[in-house]
């Protein structure tokens, strides 16, 4: 059993070998969220979901796009849980561009994916002070936050990947009105772009794009009231982000329970088939 | 190869073909009833494990190239299309992904489970030599890998990378243009890192081959490093280390299934989830965590040797990371193969490898303060392990007394 | 190295065999253990081996644009359209009556492929003619209004089709393909 033992022990050295993630680098730490996808067990909230989708279509959408998204996954299993009818209605409500039809463009249907909030990326410079609004289609996976030592290890045994929503939601919590005394010394906003707490370099292009009570959330059958709270927009639509981004993210874990019970059934039953074929060799 | 055949065609279609391609011998002699020593501990699986994970990527990628786009405006995308649409496709493209980092981490203990057991010791210096060989083929294949899905480390690793070539003096930026197709990353390159990426694991597999083969000539070393005398020191191979072999490789899917269904991500680097773009250098450039320690000994030198400049002389000394695996059989010269026999060894042996976890962690630290004096340190000791402790060691460690053979350690054993 | 792959599968054939004569020669429990292990072993293999071969199957972009939704309003009498359809093109014809009258009126023992006009089209439909814009003989896209029938004539192999789409004459062997569709409303018909 002892070799057993150190076989075990060899593979969590080799885990704790892997170096940590590095992402955007933030100066003050950003707090970790409960997500509800989180861990082994964590599934997206679909009310969530259709919240942070509504945050996304009436506050972000006009700068931000997300070009891998089509409107038919928004009703496909594990995300906002929207009908088919539902994506239907939303998708003829845009226009996409279609050069095989007259006139160039089409209503949507729910194979299209996401129209682009602007026609090259010149012109969304252009609309933007000279930014250039990231696309959202991975943009929560491709966020992340510095974790001290030693919890970088133990995100490889609780399998923490929430860094990017962490992020993205401090960012949007993370604005000043005037350059806070907590800025780096000789600190200088430059015309046109706004103190955050978060954003490397804390210089950003994009000013505040959450208001109390700017969205309004009609609650679901049954569920409690939510907050009208920048705090909530920013949660709801950093979840929203997440499922963009990591769509299939239910149906991966389904898949991993299965696997793993498989795993530890075969593990368990070879190990007994080899104990029984070297009974009786000295080794 | 074994001497007699213990081969005996069982019918006549059998027959038939061991007389015109004798496959069946073959794999009777060498996958069955091929003499082990019956004292391997499951270190030995390693090797087994290996030959899952060239299978496990090989079919994988055979499968992500059927679907993925090698040119720089869409790689990006395909890899996306390839998650978000193809049926299955998260779980290929992660197994794909993880599968490179599970097959390091194999890579590794088979390695150092070499160095301790001395099994690179004569006659199995050629076994070993294509071991090192297949280990940097390894890295070339993943390194071009990374670069498929064209993110921003995708990117700015194959820039910085092909720029080691630049440091060879006099055909260093003609070479690099060459390597590159262009005079900086782009779709050329790209699509020439695609050609050899879906070449390469077909050499590394002829090379497997070529590495079993040299595996069968003298037969397994083993944890006590005394040669097999009898055949009381050896088991078949089948059932015995097939079964073994097998129960470790389902052991190790368990970490594996792991990282592929419940963190496909975090092996990963966050940057490479934005697309390729050569006006902006991500903050942090860092190598995936099984190229950090020679990555670690490529910065390390940060000054000119006499005529080498610094660039230059980091290259140096990452071929000769490289080199001193090489000639290991020769700079080790004890006669006692087993490190279990070798009280001083020991004690080196579990140096460098903590060195070597250092070196693996400097290379992801940033290049500053006391990291930069630690990863001197590092290197330093690397090479001096190699060059220094092991020649002299060799001539002055008093072995302990070994077994006379593999069945009284092992009956020693039973009995204690 | 191509030896490995029949060497391979002699050693699964042979070493199973092997492991179930050890087994034969033992006791029940150890026999269980094998047949268990061996079992769970293939339903494992199974079970990673149809997502390798599933992965060939079209995608969810490609099923997504399996069925489309077409609106015929802007189509005159007398004018047909080509639109796409899993990546074929399929014609879309506003029929005229006098179109219609010739289909109907050919007795189906003229035909090579005998099919009414009525199967060709929808009930209280009859002006509209859908069908997929390859040649049954071959696969090129015939050209409209020609031919010896008033309907399609294909120029590669010269065949040709009458007002129903129904082939008269040349090598095709089969009508013009009807793809499944169904009329949403009067105008809006799904065609997949």
């Amino acid at each position: 059993m002892i070799k057993t033992k150190t076989f075990l022990a060899a593979v969590a050295l080799a885990s704790s070998l892997m170096a940590p993630a590095f992402a955007a680098e933030a100066s003050a730490p950003i707090e970790k969220q409960t997500w509800s996808f989180a861990g082994i067990f964590g599934t997206y909230d679909e009310n969530q979901l259709q919240r942070g989708f509504q945050v996304y279509r009436e506050v972000c959408a006009s700068c931000h796009g997300a070009r891998l998204i089509a409107f038919r996954n928004l009703a496909e299993y594990g995300g906002p849980g929207f009908s088919e009818e539902q994506v239907k209605a939303l998708a003829a409500e845009y226009e996409v561009v279609d050069p095989t039809v007259e006139g160039g463009v089409r209503a949507g249907v729910p194979a299209d994916r996401w129209p682009s909030p602007f026609p090259t990326e010149q012109d969304a410079r252009d609309a933007n002070g000279g930014s250039l609004p990231p696309d959202f289609s991975v943009l929560a996976k491709a966020r992340g936050l510095v974790d001290p030592f030693p919890s970088w290890i133990f995100n490889y045994f609780t399998g923490y990947s929430e860094g990017g929503v962490d992020y993205i939601r401090a960012l949007l919590l993370g604005y000043h009105d005037e350059v806070p005394a907590s800025a780096p010394e000789g600190f200088v906003l430059p015309e046109g772009k706004y103190y955050n707490d978060y954003f490397p370099g804390h210089a950003i292009g994009m000013a505040p794009p959450l208001q109390d009570e700017q969205v309004t959330y009609t609650p679901a059958e049954g569920e409690a009231e939510v907050p009208l709270t920048v705090e909530q927009y920013a949660t709801d639509v950093a979840a929203f982000m997440m499922w963009m981004a990591e769509p299939g993210l239910v149906s991966r874990k389904e898949t991993g329970f299965r696997v793993m019970l498989f795993l530890f059934l075969f593990a368990g039953l070879l190990y007994l088939t080899k104990r029984r074929i070297w009974k009786g060799i000295e080794h | 190869m074994s001497e007699h055949s213990t081969y005996v065609p069982g019918n006549a279609a059998e027959k038939w073909l061991d007389e015109r391609l004798p496959v069946a011998r073959f794999a009777k002699e060498h996958l069955m009833d091929f003499p082990t020593p019956k004292n391997l501990n499951y270190w030995w699986t390693f090797g087994a494990i290996l030959v899952m994970c060239l299978g496990v990527q090989i079919v994988t990628g055979i499968i992500l190239a059927m679907h993925y786009t090698p040119n720089v405006n869409l790689a990006f995308d395909s890899v996306e299309h390839i998650r978000r649409d193809v049926n299955g496709g998260r779980i290929i493209q992660a197994t794909h992904a993880v599968g490179a980092s599970m097959f390091f981490a194999a890579l590794y203990i088979h390695i150092f489970r070499n160095l301790f057991f001395g099994s690179y010791k004569a006659p199995r210096e050629i076994l070993y030599i294509l071991g090192v060989i297949i280990f940097i083929l390894t890295m070339a294949a993943a390194f071009m890998g990374y670069v498929l899905p064209w993110g921003q480390m995708s990117f700015w690793g194959a820039t910085v990378i092909t720029n080691i070539f630049s440091a060879i003096p006099v055909v260093g930026e003609s070479l690099l243009q060459l390597l590159r197709g262009g005079f900086a990353v782009g779709n050329p390159t790209l699509n020439r890192f695609f050609s050899l990426h879906y070449l390469l694991p077909f050499v590394i597999a002829a090379l497997v081959a070529l590495h079993i083969w040299a595996l069968h000539v003298p037969g397994n070393n083993n944890p006590i490093g005394v040669d097999v005398k009898s055949t009381r020191d050896t088991v078949p191979f089948h059932p015995y280390y097939t079964l073994k072999d097998l129960y470790a490789m389902v052991l190790f899917m368990i970490p594996f299934a792991w990282f592929i269904f419940f963190a496909p991500d975090i092996l990963g680097h966050p940057d490479n989830y934005i697309q390729a773009n050569s006006q902006v250098t991500p903050t942090h450039i860092v190598p995936e965590w099984y190229l950090l320690p020679f990555y670690t000994i490529l910065r390390a030198v940060d000054f000119n040797i006499l005529f080498i400049n610094s660039q230059l002389g980091g290259v140096i000394a990452m071929g000769m990371s490289m080199v001193a695996l090489l000639v290991v059989p020769w700079l080790d010269t004890a006669r006692v193969r087993s490190g279990l026999f070798r009280p001083i060894f020991k004690w080196f042996y579990v140096l460098f490898l903590i060195n070597f976890i250092g070196l693996t962690y400097l290379g992801a630290q940033p290049a500053e303060g006391i990291y930069v004096t630690l990863a001197k340190v590092c290197t330093a000791y690397y090479f001096i392990h190699f060059f220094v402790v092991l020649p002299v060691l060799s001539r002055i460690e008093k072995p302990l007394p070994l077994p006379t053979s593999i069945s009284e350690s092992v009956l020693g054993k039973a009995h204690a | 190295m191509v030896c490995w792959l029949p060497a391979a599968s002699y050693v699964i054939v042979r070493g199973y065999a092997t492991l179930a004569t050890q087994a034969h020669h033992s006791t029940t429990r150890r026999d269980f253990i094998f047949v268990a292990t061996g079992a769970v072993g293939a339903v494992g293999a199974a079970a990673v081996v149809w997502p390798l071969i599933n992965q060939l199957n079209p995608d969810a972009s490609t099923l997504a644009l399996a069925s489309i939704e077409f609106d015929l309003a802007a189509i005159p009498e007398g004018q047909s359209v080509t639109i796409t359809w899993r990546g074929l093109p399929v014609f879309v014809r506003h029929r005229t009556p006098a179109e219609i009258e010739e289909a109907r009126s050919v007795p189906l023992s003229e035909l090579k492929d005998p099919q009414t006009d009525e199967e060709r089209t929808k009930e209280g439909h009859a002006q509209w003619l859908i069908m997929v814009a390859n040649c049954t003989h071959l696969g090129c896209v015939p050209i409209g209004d020609s031919g010896d029938f008033d309907g399609w004539f294909c120029p590669c192999h010269g065949s040709h089709y009458d007002t129903a789409g129904r082939i008269r004459q040349g090598p095709a062997p089969t009508n013009l393909v009807v793809p499944p569709y169904q009329f949403i409303s009067d105008t809006l018909v799904q065609i997949g």
